[in-house]
């Protein structure tokens, strides 16, 4: 492998009380590329994108990025060194205009702009994610999809080097879900790197390179979609549970 | 600086200049009234600097007023000129309140009001304690400071307020104050130092609290404890602050000069009466006017505007 390691956690660990969300969980992010975080519903998933992003602090292990350790990093640190993240439940700024909410991305991300440069990034950003007529809106107004878009170009808007998407594609039409799809593609080859936890699982098949698949907190399985998808392991962990996928 | 900013300038320099004649009058009734409104206006609004983007209420505005106060007295006693303590409470003032902040500021919601509480009844058991051991009982000021020089004194001091929060609003350090306000945990994955965000506001209101306990040092001839660390103070701010509205920077101002001559009015015929005053205010911002006469004044021109846009 040619590509650099972007990414790694080693041992990482989770504990809620006696509850372990997240076991022993090992694997690498290269450069460039969208790497799945599939498994079950409660499997861990969103939990070890909480624990990259630095939203909790791990119980055990390590998680470096590009060869540096952030375990211990609080998360505006780890956001300043150039991971971004999206919420599973859409996490917007409720008092404030569609502009601002992407602004807010702009001003204190891991690059730092302000006035008119930060308003003109935000507006590119906005358009890039196809809103830019909103931009004065209020997010209270916003559709479902729209609102998923305003919490995108909030997090492009602080020119992430990894981005972190927790089923941002979850509850789309076909259409949106199309769009949604070719939005994701763009960005890794504009050069980001990308962790996608998603159910959805044309869109598992179409965009990542490789797939971790967990279940109960461990990886069961690693490699790429059609391998993944087809192992017999994931496929019981998927059946075993009430899954719609 | 937009033209809209010009305007506001303009106006407010010119409402300063009007209240700063107030002294002229010559009626010492107004004057002291004027000194409890600008008090308590420097007060609310420094306050709502912190609390209104946070959220966050602070019950400790007693703790850094005495704090001033002490300071100022204590600072005369031993030969400083008045002027030089002023400085000194405000540094001491930001200085407790960035040790406060960084202690407390993690708390959320209601134990961060209880610490707040629980500081001023702190820092007034301290003092007791101190002067219990060196044996006094108060402090006299006296200084050659009248009425009128305190009036003028809060008046500049106001302005400042009003500038730095002007200037804090369209500063990043007022835009991450909002985000952090709207949401904590977008905040901090945004990149946004919501500690030192936080920490900083409040040092600017503990700053600003303690020199006006220090300008009123003078006006109160006699200090002990129980009346410069009186609780009801910190109660009154955040009232008034509430009932102005603390979303913009002029709102505590508006709950401030009605509160202050209903509570006179009050004080005067029904002595007995204050606490149930307080009590009713807390029910009708509650209930009535959640983001205070601001809310409701921009409510109003909202359906104003509205009806006019289908007429
Ligand atoms: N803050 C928390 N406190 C306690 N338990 C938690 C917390 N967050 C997650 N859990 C538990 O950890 C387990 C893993 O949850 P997680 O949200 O990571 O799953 P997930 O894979 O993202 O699931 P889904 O596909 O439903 O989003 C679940 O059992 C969940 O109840
Ligand atoms: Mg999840």
């Amino acid at each position: 492998m040619s590509a650099p390691t972007v990414l790694s956690l080693r041992g990482a660990t989770k504990r809620f009380g006696g509850l372990v969300a997240v076991s022993d969980l090992d694997f690498d992010v290269t450069e460039h590329e969208v790497m799945g975080l599939i498994g079950p519903n409660g499997s861990g998933k969103s939990t070890t994108l909480n624990l990259i992003s630095g939203a909790l602090p791990v119980t055990s292990g390590t998680i470096t990025l590009r060869g540096t350790p952030i375990t211990a990093l609080s998360a505006q640190a780890i956001a300043r060194r150039g991971v971004a993240r999206t919420f599973q439940l859409v996490r917007l700024l409720p008092s404030m205009t569609v502009l601002d909410n992407v602004r807010a991305g702009a001003v204190f991300g891991h690059r730092r702009r302000w006035g008119h440069e930060a308003e003109a990034h935000a507006m590119r950003m906005l358009e890039t994610v196809g809103l830019q007529r909103r931009a004065q809106a209020h997010v209270g107004e916003l559709t479902y999809i729209d609102t998923k878009r305003v919490e995108l170009a909030r997090v492009l808007a602080s020119d992430p080097k990894v981005l972190l998407l927790d089923e941002w594609l979850a509850g789309l039409n076909p259409t949106e879900l199309e769009e949604g799809i070719a939005l994701i593609r763009r960005l890794r080859d504009e050069g980001l790197t990308i962790i996608l936890v998603e159910h959805v699982m044309d869109a598992i098949r179409s965009l990542c390179d490789r797939c971790v698949v967990m279940s109960s907190g461990t990886r069961i399985a690693e490699g790429t979609p059609e391998e993944v998808l087809s192992d017999p392991e994931v496929i019981r962990a998927y059946l075993g549970d009430d899954e719609d996928a | 600086m937009s033209a809209r900013d010009w305007q506001g300038l303009s106006i407010s320099a010119v409402l300063l200049a009007l209240a700063a004649c107030l002294p002229l009058l010559g009626d010492d009734y107004y004057l002291t009234i004027g000194v409890t409104i600008a008090m308590y206006t420097v007060l609310a609004t420094s306050w709502a600097l912190f609390s209104g983007p946070t959220h966050y209420i602070s019950l400790a505005t007693a703790a850094f007023f005495g704090l001033g106060t002490y300071c100022t007295a204590l600072g005369i006693e031993n030969g400083l000129s008045y002027w030089m303590t002023l400085p000194i409470a405000a540094v001491l003032g930001a200085l407790v309140a960035g040790l406060v902040g960084i202690a407390t500021l993690r708390l959320s919601g209601v134990y961060f009001v209880i610490f707040t509480l629980g500081l001023s009844e702190l820092v007034r058991q301290i003092v007791t304690w101190a002067q219990n051991v060196s044996g006094q009982k108060g402090l006299y000021v006296l200084t050659e400071i009248t009425e009128a020089h305190i009036y003028w004194q809060l008046l500049g001091l106001g302005a400042l307020v009003y500038l730095a929060g002007w200037a804090i609003g369209r500063s990043r350090l007022g835009f991450a104050l909002r985000i952090i306000g709207d949401d904590e945990e977008v905040a901090r994955h945004s990149g946004i130092n919501t500690a030192r965000a936080k920490v900083l506001l409040f040092m600017v209101s503990g700053a600003t609290a303690s020199v006006v306990g220090g300008m009123l040092a003078p006006r109160y001839i006699y200090i002990e404890p129980s009346t410069a660390f009186t609780p009801m103070l910190s109660f009154l701010v955040v009232i008034m602050a509430l009932l102005g509205g603390v979303g913009r920077l002029w709102g505590p101002i508006v709950g401030v000069i009605p509160f202050t001559l209903l509570w006179e009015a009050i004080s005067a015929s029904f002595p007995n009466q204050t606490t149930l005053l307080l009590g009713f205010s807390f029910l009708v911002i509650v209930y009535l006017l959640p983001r205070g006469f601001v809310g409701l004044l921009e409510g109003l021109r909202r359906r104003v505007l509205q009806r006019e846009a289908y007429a």
